[in-house]
């Protein structure tokens, strides 16, 4: 790859006049001597994983094996159809969608790990919702996982993408960095505002704990995955106003890394901290466990 | 880099809920039923670290079932695969050790069918990537990334450049490789991570060399019907 820091990216794409997204479908054909078309078409099929996986997580039981989680996208999706949400309709929609995916993998579903399965709702939940908002043709969509995909090669080779490396900052944290960078692309950002959108996102995950209950993929990783789609939103926006991220995207996710460094292992999906000590937390593991 | 393609951050396609824990499981359960060559009919799991505490949370041993039935990681069959196993003839058994000194993430699974048995200990070592470690006692380390040979053989000289050979005929670019052995003239194995699709006819032609005691071919890049 011709770029290994989001800087790379935004230069190489304002030299080339190219977006994110055509600058890592170019890369990722010269890595590995594919065809731009076979490229795409592989993640076309994950795009395609990725919707059945909202759709099941809205219409199907997504009660985990344990009974802890499940059909919390289907109450809030109810509730968005019937009430005026607080949130508004579009971060609604984002949300609930995230949740569903989310659920799907808690219940042993079929997902795309993006970057992770932790993280799973996030990028299908502002993807997917964006799609009918606007109703964007698919291969547009899967423009725009392309550049999310090349925002979360620069985080994963800098810092890294998963809870037990980085606590959760790492895992959601990235998704949101990269579904803020490409929904904002999506919607017409620059390369430099999408940076942007990576750097003010990124900064707002940065510290979170992995602290699963009974070191399960469900407590608090389902909530993660819906209020990281709306924080990916609103990080467009942000950029998109204008705003910059005073901290470049680059030192925020070294910073990420410093941080993640720096956590004890107690708060890296090991349950042995936060949510996952306290006495619910813990009543919660025994219950599990003595099932077993 | 540790992270190559933009497949290793948007992929893989799998069943839930953990990468490590599960899709990392199916596939060392995969790679395990390939080596073995056939369904076994006995597979003993042993979990170590963090898969012996929450193997059952993950459904690492939901997940193990359908890498033995050599389904991919995003098979939709993985939730029923304890079910399909034992329908299928598999007596599966787990337990769980402590005070390993092995990666957090770690199962050995001992597989025993008519005519075989077969020892292979693997960790998960995160977003659905395994190591094999060890191979009927012999030390390994290949990923399953890449088709792979095992070959078990009594240790001689030329025994590698014969089978290298072999590969060169047919242009098979060799990516990674390692032998360990129990002994010397002992028995040894030998491991090698290809490049390219291996014909049929050079398993055979190694498996006519003077020494070769077996030859298995694993790949998990492709997709097995079952």
């Amino acid at each position: 790859m011709r770029f290994q820091t989001i800087e790379e990216l935004v230069t190489l794409g304002e030299q080339e006049n190219k977006s994110i997204a055509e600058l890592m479908i170019e890369e990722q054909s010269a890595e590995t001597g594919r065809s731009k078309t076979e490229e795409f078409s592989q993640m076309k099929d994950l795009y395609g994983v990725m919707k059945d996986a909202v759709h099941k997580g809205l219409t199907e039981d997504t009660t985990s094996k344990n009974g802890l989680t499940g059909k919390d996208a289907q109450r809030v999706m109810h509730y968005t159809d019937s009430h005026d949400p607080v949130a508004g309709e579009h971060s609604a929609r984002a949300m609930t969608y995230a949740l569903a995916v989310s659920e799907i993998n808690a219940s042993m579903g079929k997902i795309v790990a993006t970057p992770t399965a932790g993280s799973c709702g996030v990028i299908p939940g502002v993807f997917v919702s964006a799609q009918e908002r606007h109703q964007w043709p698919d291969e547009k969509m899967v423009h725009g996982l392309f550049c999310a995909g090349a925002l979360g090669y620069v985080i994963a080779n800098n810092s890294f993408v998963s809870g037990a490396e980085g606590g959760c900052q790492a895992e959601i944290g990235s998704a949101v960095g990269m579904a803020s960078g490409a929904i904002a692309e999506l919607n017409g950002a620059s390369p430099r505002e999408v940076s942007h959108a990576v750097g003010m996102s990124l900064k707002n995950m940065l510290g979170l704990v992995c602290d699963p209950v009974a070191g399960l993929v469900e407590v608090p990783c389902i909530v993660r995955n819906g209020f990281g789609a709306v924080t990916a939103l609103t990080a467009a926006d942000m950029a998109r106003a204008g705003m910059k991220s005073v901290i470049p995207a680059d030192e925020v996710v070294k910073t990420m890394f410093d941080i993640g460094n720096a956590m004890s292992s107690d708060y890296k999906e090991t349950a042995r901290g936060g949510l996952a000590q306290t006495p619910t937390g813990k009543a919660i593991m025994e219950n599990i466990f003595e099932r077993g | 880099m540790k992270f190559k393609d933009v497949f290793s951050i948007i992929g893989p396609a799998m069943v839930g809920p953990s990468s490590s824990h599960t899709a990392g499981a199916v596939r060392l359960g995969r790679i395990a039923g390939q080596l073995l060559g056939e369904l076994p009919e006995k597979a003993d799991i042993t979990f170590y670290g963090s898969f012996a505490e929450t193997y059952q949370g993950h459904g690492t041993d939901i997940a193990i079932a359908g890498g033995l039935l050599h389904y991919d990681t995003d098979d939709e069959r993985i939730p029923n695969s304890l079910n399909i196993a034992k329908n299928k003839g598999i007596n599966m058994t787990f337990s769980n050790e402590t005070g390993s000194r092995l990666h957090p993430n770690t199962a050995r699974l001992c597989l025993s069918s008519a005519s075989r048995h077969l020892n292979v200990t693997g960790s998960s070592i995160g977003g659905g990537n395994v190591q094999i470690v060890n191979i009927n006692g012999f030390d390994v380390s290949f990923t399953g990334l890449y088709p792979t040979l095992v070959i078990t053989y009594r240790d001689r000289p030329g025994m590698v450049a014969e089978i290298s050979g072999l590969l060169w005929d047919k242009q098979v670019n060799i990516s990674h490789m390692e032998v360990d052995r129990k002994g010397r003239s002992g028995e040894a194995m030998m491991v090698m991570e290809i490049d390219n699709h291996l014909p049929e006819e050079v398993i055979s032609k190694i498996g006519r060399i003077s020494g070769t005691e077996s030859v298995r071919k694993m790949d998990i890049t492709k997709e097995v019907l079952s």
